[in-house]
Parts: structure tokens; sequence; C-alpha cells
């Protein structure tokens, strides 16, 4: 008998692939001559092409963002919440494009890829990517999809980012930038849990310099870590609060420290367990490098609002009451410097319990803002 | 439209930019994009009412305005708008000021606590007011700093702040016979227009 999706489901997807045979030319001075894009579509692109929504995705995010590969999947794509038939991102009426980023470890070129230049898996060799790098991909997947202007380029966190460097990069090419939970720019705080991260990857004996594919080998413990300390930042104290609150594993304190006590640490441990196995500690390394440097307004002597100038985009600025990784006051920075610059802006604050991981869920006041903003989208 | 607010399109320039304190369901803001082309942005902390901004395409905002508006800068509207918010905040006067240093005109709206109604409700019965206009109890209402049309214009005084226009309407927003000659006592909404007194130097 045949799977039945739920009636708003996008249904069975397939991930397509592009190839790039134009050299790239990189932020850090170093090109791509060759590389692959990995990327989804749902929704069908319009007449007269002006229906294309792109979806950007966050630090371990990937292209699969709505429906199901196979009928036994048991989850859907990552943001399945927000796009479907009838949902936030309409399929009925958008053609939604989801990719995964350069670098990544999910189907695009990225560390795990072959050089073709040496023929040697890349590794630590990939070289750095950057949001604009990021970008301008991205706008070579567009040309190729003969997609001129994107109705909307929708993100959250990290993806937040790329939409905003969108509109800045390619201000005729983009009606609407939705950024969700999202950052002008890093703070000292958060660079410093992406280094403490870092570190836990980069001093995992099995990372062997970031050439741990050719040695038939996962830096899994530094990668746990990483995403362990990575996914309290996700969560808001409330949230962790309210899920595992001083609950034990186990019916008494044990007074053993290689044991598992509370219910907190199982969570985490799983969570880090989980992500070790499917996860590519060089693309980790140069995601959090990419979210670090990302700075737009630096080369305006730190003018957001200047940065904006040329922008045409309307931009939908979305928080959550309880983010601390990007909080509220973070989205407001971007607000004020677009309200400065006179550009179209709406800005709302959710208050939601969640923490940063808040732009995934299924927030009925957040999903109803979403959802009126895109409906006033003209295709 | 709002009778207020058709009062108040009468007094925004054609392409000005326009910031609206307390834009509600961006009623305003939306009319005159349409009618005047004009720009700027709503602030606004309910839902429910964010969301009928959104649908409108209004440029809404959620921000508290008891929260200051240090994120604009001077000068940079034309128009400050606030409708039936003045009673709402917290320091009224400090919002005035600040309304007052971001934009050029403000225009401000707030019922008339001085209102033959309210003087006789509270002369009779002793107790304070509650009407169809004013429907709250004093314990619950969101109304925390009623004034009457004099006690505002002290206070424009006060601050010199300068009233280019100023209207007294009723509850329907007619500006009466009435109204006109005695405001203060039977004009029930006041509908002022004012700006920073320019300092001229002798």
């Amino acid at each position: 008998m045949a799977h039945v999706f739920p009636e708003n489901s996008v249904g069975l997807v397939s991930p397509k692939v592009a190839r790039f045979d134009q050299p790239l030319a990189l932020a850090c001075g170093r090109q791509l001559n060759e590389y692959e894009i990995v990327y989804e579509t749902y929704g069908e692109l319009n007449e007269q092409r002006s229906n294309a929504v792109l979806i950007c995705h966050a630090l371990s995010g990937h292209h699969h963002a709505a429906g199901y590969h196979s009928p036994e999947d048991r989850k859907p794509g990552w943001w399945d919440a927000c796009i479907g038939p009838s949902k936030a991102i309409d399929t009925n009426k958008f053609f939604v494009v989801s990719l995964n980023n350069l670098g990544g470890c999910n189907g695009s070129t990225g560390p795990g890829s072959r050089n073709p230049e040496t023929g040697k898996i890349y590794g630590a060799d990939f070289p750095m990517v950057t949001v604009e790098d990021w970008v301008h991909s991205q706008a070579r997947l567009a040309d190729k999809l003969d997609i001129q202007q994107w109705a909307a380029v929708v993100g959250g966190s990290l993806g937040g980012m790329q939409a905003l460097q969108w509109s800045i990069s390619y201000p005729e090419r983009i009606r609407h930038c939705i950024a969700i939970a999202a950052a002008p720019k890093l703070s000292a705080q958060n660079i410093a849990f992406n280094e403490v991260a870092r570190q836990a990857i980069l001093s995992d004996p099995d990372f062997l310099d970031g050439y741990f594919i050719e040695h038939g080998t996962i830096p899994r413990r530094g990668l746990k870590l990483a995403r362990m300390v990575g996914h309290i930042t996700y969560l808001s104290d409330d949230s962790m609060g309210a899920k595992f609150g001083r609950e034990l594993k186990t019916s008494q304190l044990n007074f053993d420290v290689n044991n598992v006590e509370f219910q907190v640490e199982s969570y985490l441990r799983y969570q880090g367990e989980e992500f070790s196995g499917r996860f590519d500690a060089n693309t980790y390394l140069i995601m959090t490098k990419a979210l670090d440097y990302f700075d737009p307004a630096a080369v305006h002597d730190g003018n957001l609002a200047k940065t904006f100038a040329h922008a045409q985009a309307n931009f939908y600025l979305i928080s959550f009451t309880t983010d601390w990784r990007f909080s509220p006051a973070r989205s407001k920075e971007i607000a004020d410097a677009l309200i400065a610059a006179k550009k179209n802006v709406v800005s709302v604050e959710i208050d939601a319990p969640q923490g940063h991981d808040a732009f995934l869920m299924p927030i009925p006041r957040y999903l109803q803002a979403f959802t009126g903003y895109m409906n006033r989208i003209e295709v | 439209m709002r009778a207020d607010l058709e009062i108040i399109q009468q007094w925004i320039p054609e392409n000005s930019h326009v910031l609206d304190l307390g834009c509600g369901d961006g009623e305003l803001l939306a009319w005159l994009k349409e009618h005047k082309n004009v720009s700027g942005y709503g602030l606004e902390i309910d839902p429910e009412k964010i969301n009928t901004c959104i649908e409108k395409g209004v440029n809404v905002i959620e921000q508290d305005l008891d929260k200051g508006l240090s994120n604009f800068a001077n000068n940079s509207f034309d128009v400050v708008v606030m409708t039936q918010a003045l009673q709402v905040v917290h320091y009224p006067d400090k919002i005035l000021q600040e309304m007052l240093r971001v934009g050029r005109t403000c225009i401000i709206t707030f019922p008339n606590f001085g209102h033959w109604r309210c003087r006789w409700y509270l002369a009779t019965k002793g107790r304070m007011p509650v009407s169809d206009f004013m429907p709250y109890t004093w314990y619950n209402t969101p109304n925390i700093h009623f004034c009457t049309f004099k006690d505002f214009e002290a206070l424009c005084h006060e601050m010199q702040m300068q009233v280019l226009d100023r209207l007294a309407v009723d509850g329907l927003h007619r500006n009466s016979l009435g109204s006109r000659l005695w405001p203060n006592m039977l004009g029930e909404i006041g509908i002022y227009r004012v700006a920073r007194n320019v300092v001229k130097l002798a």
C-alpha cells in the first residue's frame, strides 16, 4: 500500500545536482574551478518566472528542507513546518529552491569531496567559504534555473545572514528579504562559543589535521563536543528547564563522573552522538568561520545603514524573545539600520520559550505572522 | 477610514515620511501610502494588530513606546503621529519630547478628561467616569494618564512646543459649534498639530 503523506506536505521529493565549470573566486583569495550544488525544488515555477523563493540553510542545515525522500522516512525536511501547500511558504503559490551550500557535507562540493586537480579528498584543503561566497554561488544556481529575480530569499540564523547578503550583493535580484533569528554580525560571545566548538574538533586526535577521511577515521569525539556546546546555545534556559529540569536518569545520585546522571546530560550526549555520525568536521569548521566572518558593515566602517543604502528589497525580520544566540536586540540592530536607510521593513518579536531553535518550530503566532507576510508577496 | 484619521490625513503632506506611534491595524499608514505616496513606519505591540498591518503591507515595527524612540534619528520624519496613545504611555512628556526630536511636526490625539460628561460623572457620582467612550474601570484601564485640553496645552507651553493647529471634536469626531466655542468643556477628543518652538535670536 502506498504511504500517505500529510495533505499539507510537498510529499516525495528528490535532490537534483547542478554542475558548474566556471571558476568561482572566493573571498579567501582562492577559487573553485568546478563544483556541484545539490538542491531540491518544491512547487512549480510560473510562466513569468516570478514566484521563486530561495531557502538558505543554517549551520548544520542542508537542501532537504521539506517533504520526504522515501515513504519510510521518519521525519520530513528540516523546515517542513513552514514549507508546503497552504503553509507559510505556500508551494501552491511559490516555486521553492533549497540548496546545500558549498563546503557542506550533504552533497554539494565540500571538504569531503574529491579535489579534481589532485584526485584526493579535499579535507582541510577545501578553501574557506564565506556568506558572500555562498550568495555568489546561489546566484549562479539562479542563473542556471533561469531565475532572474527571487520573489523572496528566506533564511533563519546563518540562513538569515545569507538573505541579508543577497539584498546587499544583488539588490536587483531579490524582492523580499526575510531574515529570521539573524544578526548583522556575531558578538564576541558568539565567536567564543564557535571557538570552543572548533577547538573540540581540532584537538581530537582523530582529526588528523583535517585529513581524517583519507585515513579512514572520523573525529567523532570532537564533533560530538562541538555539537553539544552549540546545542546549548540553541535552547533557552526556560526550554531546557521545562524539558529536563534536574531530572535524573538514574534513581539516585551515583557520585560518579563516568555515567550519565541527569537527563540533560543524556540528551546532549545523544544529540552529539547523532550529529557526529552525520556531519563532517571540516564542514563544521568552515560553517562556524563563515558565521564569525560575516560582517557586511565592516567595509562601511561599521555603518549598517550605509551597507543597506543600495538595497531594493522589502525586509522582514522575525526574532524570538528567548533566543539568546541571536537575540531580538540583534534583529533590532538590523531593523534600525534599515529604518535609517529608509527601506521598507517589517519587524516582529515572537514571544516563544524555545530559544534560537524557535525558528524551526510551528509556533502559532510565528506561523501566522510568517504566512501573512508571504501571502502579500506579489508573484 | 476612522473619523479622527480622516481629519489627521489632511494635515499630512504628500510624499512625506511618517512615523505612526501605536499604529493599530495600520489604517492611516495604508491609506496615506495609497493616496498620498507617504512612506514610513508604524510602531505597535499588539500581535493581532501587527498581523493586520502585515496583511495590509504596512511597515510595522514591533516596539514598545514606553521604551522610547532612541532608535530613530533626529529630524528623520516629516510627521510623527500618535493617536489615542498619549494616555496609555508611562511618560507622556518624555514621549512628546521624543516625538519632537524625531519629527519636524507631530500630530497627537487624546481624549479630553475635562469634557462636561466626565466632570458631571465625577461631580455627581464621586467616582471615576466610565462611559462608552472610556469603558474601563480605574483599576484595569490602559489609560493611565488622563488630561484635559488645558493640561495638555500647559505642558506644550512648558515644553516650548508650538501648537500649529488644534481641533476639539465630539465622540463622532464632529467639530461642532459647541466644541469650537468651549473646547475644554464640550470637546471629547483633541487633535493637535505641534512643532518645536524655534527660538528666535534677537
